[in-house]
């Protein structure tokens, strides 16, 4: 049985929760527009799109400073368009073009942004997380205050090298922020199917870590759990795990056929789904009206809009410019 | 000029690498408290700080990856995985994140990373502890190898490997540690050419890392130009098809395993780039293939040895 829907006051000013709302709309936005440019063949290889999970990577990274540096994983469209990747530059990577943000060289899965401090896109399960411990004892060494935001599956925490970067962020006590997003499945294999322990706040505490548990279809609850991690990194704690509960309402990737799963579960937890709840909440106590909603939404399908012409006038790389950046060049 | 061993030189690489630049710091199991596997870093703790000279658990694939963060994030971390037998545990952050960022972000994360490691057989370690996997790391673009084979080497290629802005990987043969020599003690070397190491009519000897005193040895006794090909990627051609110009014939010398190995490359690119000027068909002295065997008499049965390397050149002069 899953919990019921987010529901209750939202306690933020109207300001901030029409910002949540308006990003979690732009991900959501961005993601339907992917996909029916996959089937139109212009994105190839594998994509993987965010959407039910919109409100984690929205609670998270509002929580964030500019000069935060984030990691995150081959599900990352949404975690570069809110550090701060224009839209069309995210659209055109996925395009494979030179506009692209990573060139045209990475894809769907590798978004790269020097400027919004984003170090990926790591197509690697948990790959992710000793770059962020390193990232961290980089600024550690150099006296920077800064929270390293690692993002990743609840499947990364199966590997070891999940484990590795957990024991070294705490022994060393480094600014890093676990965001673990849990939704419950590592591809076609159910949590409960490949853990022995499925409270993976446990692995957390196995550490010394301290960790936190939030319903990650709640924008808010979420928020609020990602302010307390950040501030826990801020105020010299050393690191922190959040579990953020929520579901994919889509399949794995663009190949995966979905046999793992039951259709009704999928429809049960879509009752659960961040932006219609949120929406909800806002309009029942008076901070939001559906003209308001559909003003905020036709601004959003006009940026998908004008993202999907950019990645259209894109150039492709020169084939001369191969093996261009395999070095650095003196 | 100071006569020091190649141990003693990587130490005192390492020592002006840290004092040269607080960015520098050294990551690795045992390289602090106990003073090094290899005892490279030696009282290095005591003078530099726990800060700079880490101490990191059993977590090979963890701690090479922290420092590629840390070199992303501005320092300049030197790695050192205790032997190349155990780096197989952080295989993926090296080739799957340090050898691509560059490239993959279009050009916008370098990774200035040093990652030490000693490689190697020869001293009865049996088979997991005695692997010469260099030439493996060899085939990744992305990365750059270097394998110090003298004491000039060990103590100049760290230098240079820190100012390179792309990750390098140096190979210590750990049969090596204790030969001797002189020493400039403000050495420079570059780690992008091979070098001529004895000059010779007959043959042609290409080797690096541990087998290059042997292939000194074997040079003597055939009249062989030896070549220390110092990089292992990328490789520099240049010094090798001269030599074959003047010699018309070539011995590669490898520890790896012969099948795809390195020699295997280095023979394609003399074939590629000398062919009309052999005399006779290319030869290579590699490791047996087999696991490396515990006891003395097997372990020196299956690398390469100066007797070998002799009648294999002897082979082509016919
Ligand atoms: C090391 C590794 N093993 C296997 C894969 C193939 N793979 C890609 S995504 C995935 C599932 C990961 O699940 P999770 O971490 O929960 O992230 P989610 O896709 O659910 O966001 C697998 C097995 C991979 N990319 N990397
Ligand atoms: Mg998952």
């Amino acid at each position: 049985m899953i919990a019921p829907p987010p529901s209750g006051p939202v306690l933020y000013p109207p300001e901030l929760s029409l910002k949540l709302l308006t990003d979690m709309l732009r991900i959501r936005r961005l993601e339907e527009k992917s996909a029916e440019m996959y089937g139109a063949g212009k994105i190839r290889g594998f994509l993987h799109l965010y959407i039910g999970e919109e409100a984690v990577a929205t609670a998270a990274i509002h929580a964030l400073a500019r000069e935060d540096n984030v990691v995150a994983t081959y599900r990352e469209h949404g975690h570069a368009l809110l550090r701060g990747v224009p839209m069309g530059a995210i659209m055109a990577e996925m395009y494979g073009k030179k506009e692209g943000c990573s060139r045209g060289r990475g894809g769907s899965m590798h978004l790269f942004d020097k400027a919004a401090r984003l170090y990926g896109g790591n197509a690697i399960v948990g790959g992710g997380l000793p770059l962020a411990v390193g990232l961290a004892l980089a600024d550690r060494m150099q006296k920077i205050a800064r929270v390293n935001a690692c993002f990743f599956g609840d499947g990364a925490v199966a590997e070891g090298v999940f484990h590795e970067s957990m024991n070294l962020a705490q022994l060393w006590r480094l600014p890093v922020a676990f965001f673990c997003e849990n939704n419950l499945y590592a591809m076609g294999t159910a949590l409960a199917r490949y853990e022995s322990q499925i409270d993976l706040c446990v692995k957390a505490a196995s550490f010394g870590m301290a960790a936190l548990k939030a319903d990650g279809m709640d924008v808010v609850a979420s928020h609020e759990a990602a302010k307390q991690a950040c501030a826990h990194v801020r105020s010299g704690k050393g690191p922190i795990f959040v579990e953020f509960q929520t579901y994919r309402f889509r399949a794995h990737s663009m190949f995966d056929a979905e046999l793992y799963r039951e259709k009704s579960e999928v429809e049960e937890w879509k009752t659960r789904g961040p932006i219609h709840t949120f929406t909800a909440r806002l309009k029942a106590q008076g901070d939001l009206t559906e003209e308001q909603f559909l003003a905020i939404d036709a601004a959003v399908m006009k940026e998908v809009g004008e993202a999907v012409q950019f990645a259209e006038a894109g150039t492709w790389e020169p084939v001369e410019d191969l093996a261009k950046d395999v070095y650095t060049l003196p | 000029m100071s006569v020091m061993s190649y141990r003693e030189a990587l130490r005192a690489g390492l020592h002006e690498a840290l004092a040269r630049d607080p960015r520098v710091f050294l990551m690795g199991e045992d390289v602090g408290k106990y003073g090094g596997t290899y005892a490279v870093s030696k009282g290095m703790l005591a003078e530099f700080g726990p800060e700079r000279v880490r101490d990191a658990p059993l977590s090979e694939l963890a701690f090479v990856g922290a420092g590629i963060g840390a070199a992303l994030g501005g320092m300049r971390p030197i790695v050192e995985v205790m032997t190349v037998n155990f780096s197989l545990l952080a295989l993926d952050q090296i080739v799957n994140s340090a050898a691509l960022l560059r490239h993959m972000s279009g050009g916008q994360f370098s990774v200035p990373l040093v990652i030490r490691m000693t490689t190697g057989a020869g001293r009865q370690l049996a088979a997991q502890h005695s692997h010469s996997f260099e030439g493996w790391y060899a085939h990744i673009p992305g990365i750059k190898i270097v394998a110090p084979a003298t004491v000039e080497d060990a103590r100049g290629m760290l230098a240079a490997a820190l100012d390179d802005p792309d990750p390098v990987i140096v190979a210590e043969h750990a049969q090596l540690f204790e030969t001797k020599s002189e020493v400039d003690d403000g050495v420079k070397v570059d780690i992008a050419s091979s070098k001529v190491r004895r000059s010779g009519g007959k043959v042609t000897l290409v080797t690096y890392g541990g087998s290059l005193p042997k292939a000194l040895a074997a040079a003597e006794e055939v009249d062989g130009e030896v070549i220390d090909l110092r990089v292992l990627r990328p490789l520099d051609m240049g010094p090798v098809l001269d030599s074959i110009r003047k010699t018309r014939r070539a011995v590669v010398v490898d520890e790896g395993w012969r099948s795809g190995g390195l020699a295997a490359e280095v023979m394609a690119r003399i074939a590629e780039g000398a062919f009309y000027d052999l005399d006779a068909p290319l030869a290579r002295v590699c490791s047996e293939e087999v696991p490396i065997p515990y006891p003395k008499h097997l372990e020196e049965a299956a690398l390469p040895q100066v007797p070998k390397i002799v009648a294999a050149a002897r082979g082509l002069l016919g």
